[in-house]
């Protein structure tokens, strides 16, 4: 049985530990509502732009005027885009994203071109002794659009140098607060005409190579941002969430501690009396 | 039948709502978008796009983008765009001259990202300013 002292001691401490984590999760539900809406607003404009993409590269007859973010070839290199926090206490959050980015190079590449935004994967692959492209951190703090580009143009000169024939994006998707989805998606090639919808006769000026032209660098940065904004909403939705959890934890530690605590000082106090009264008794005894 | 329209940026939904007539600042010129329209795609550049309803007007300062007009729907996917009441006239004409001054000291570098993007906010700052005189014309005394 510890003693009266060590209990005591025990609830100090975890009480500390939740007053911290209770800290971090009032910290993260305030930047989550914020990036929660964020992350929704992206949606619309990145599901458009995507949707234009293929229906003006589907317009074009001529295919040795390819843009050269059009070109397809067979898939010999694959890029991976892969988006996690840069800090940690996010729950599963990161290891999720890393185990399916793992899990995903092994299928489709041998010697799979990696960058990566956020220091949790950054860390996570070159411990394991791969090779990254380009790195970037600090992103998710501020998420603005300008951000993206320098990602973006890494990944374009790689692919339009035909150093890498595909790209990826790998990013936990925000679903609720509570759910966070890693998703795979083919940034680069497009999709092909299968892929598409019924197809309508547009009227595309001044040229669907212009347009494409101008759509393509838009589309592939847009994506990029979407991505962005879904892992920094998944953050601190995960973080919310397992701090939350870390508090009601503690909280449920210190209420065991307590009962034990008083349980000892109970019998601690049973115990004196009874000394005292056989003290007693036998003192009467004796007189 | 009207129009509906819907502008959006990659941030936000800025725009969703019926009009009579849209007029838009293409890459080729300005153009305008009435019910029953040929399916269309076309890149915007920065201007200003007016939206027409029961004679009234609203305008946005737009910075570049991409127009789609199909079944009566007008989908702008845009750079970046503000309703005439988000425009604040003093900051876009400061926003003008650091623009300006941004694209003089980024002459030396033409290939400079810093380049571009002093051009871009030249451009910005240009379109917002035309939103504001345009709002002035209608209403001299605001």
């Amino acid at each position: 049985m510890p003693s009266l002292r060590d209990i005591r001691r025990r609830i100090r401490g975890v009480r500390n530990t939740a007053k911290i984590t209770k800290a971090m999760q009032m910290v993260a539900a305030s930047r989550m509502r914020r990036a929660q809406q964020r992350a929704q607003e992206s949606r619309p404009y990145a599901e458009a732009i995507g949707r234009m993409v293929s229906e003006v590269a589907h317009q074009r007859g001529d295919p040795s005027a390819l843009h050269p973010l059009q070109r397809r070839r067979p898939e010999n290199h694959a890029a991976f885009l892969v988006f996690t926090s840069d800090r940690g206490l996010a729950g599963p959050l990161n290891s999720n994203v890393l185990r399916r980015a793992s899990a995903e190079m092994l299928a489709r590449s041998d010697s799979p071109d990696i960058v990566t935004v956020g220091r949790k994967g950054q860390d996570f692959f070159s411990r394991r002794g791969h090779a990254l492209l380009a790195t970037f951190t600090g992103l998710g703090a501020r998420a603005e659009y300008a951000d993206v580009i320098p990602v973006a143009r890494v990944l374009t000169a790689a692919y339009s140098a035909e150093q890498i024939d595909a790209i990826y994006l790998i990013y936990p998707e925000f679903v609720t607060t509570m759910t966070q989805r890693p998703v795979v998606n083919r940034l680069l090639p497009l999709g092909g005409a299968e892929e598409a919808g019924p197809a309508t006769d547009f009227i595309i000026e001044p040229d669907p190579e212009q347009i494409l032209s101008a759509l393509l660098p838009r589309y592939v940065e847009v994506q990029i941002y979407r991505a962005l904004l879904e892992t920094t909403a998944s953050e601190h939705s995960a973080r919310m969430v397992a701090m939350r959890s870390a508090t009601d934890n503690a909280e449920e530690i210190v209420r065991g501690l307590t009962l034990t605590y008083n349980k000892a000082r109970q019998a601690a106090i049973t115990k004196e009396i009874s000394e005292i009264s056989s003290a007693a008794e036998a003192m009467a005894k004796a007189g | 039948m009207p129009l509906t329209v819907e502008v959006i940026t990659a941030e936000r939904s800025v725009v969703a709502q019926e009009a009579d007539m849209v007029v838009a600042p293409t890459m080729e010129g300005v153009i305008g978008i009435l019910p029953r329209h040929a399916p269309l795609l076309t890149a915007l550049g920065p201007g200003v796009m007016i939206l027409k309803k029961n004679g009234a007007e609203e305008n946005l300062a737009i910075s570049g983008g991409f127009l789609e007009v199909r079944h009566n729907h007008v989908l702008v996917l845009a750079d970046t765009a503000e309703r005439e009441d988000e425009i604040d006239e003093q900051r876009a004409t400061a926003a003008r001259v650091r623009a300006e001054e941004a694209l003089r000291d980024a002459a030396q570098h033409p290939q400079d990202l810093s380049t571009e993007a002093a051009r871009i906010a030249l451009r910005r700052s240009m379109a917002r300013l035309d939103v504001v005189q345009r709002r002035r014309r209608r209403r001299p005394n605001p």
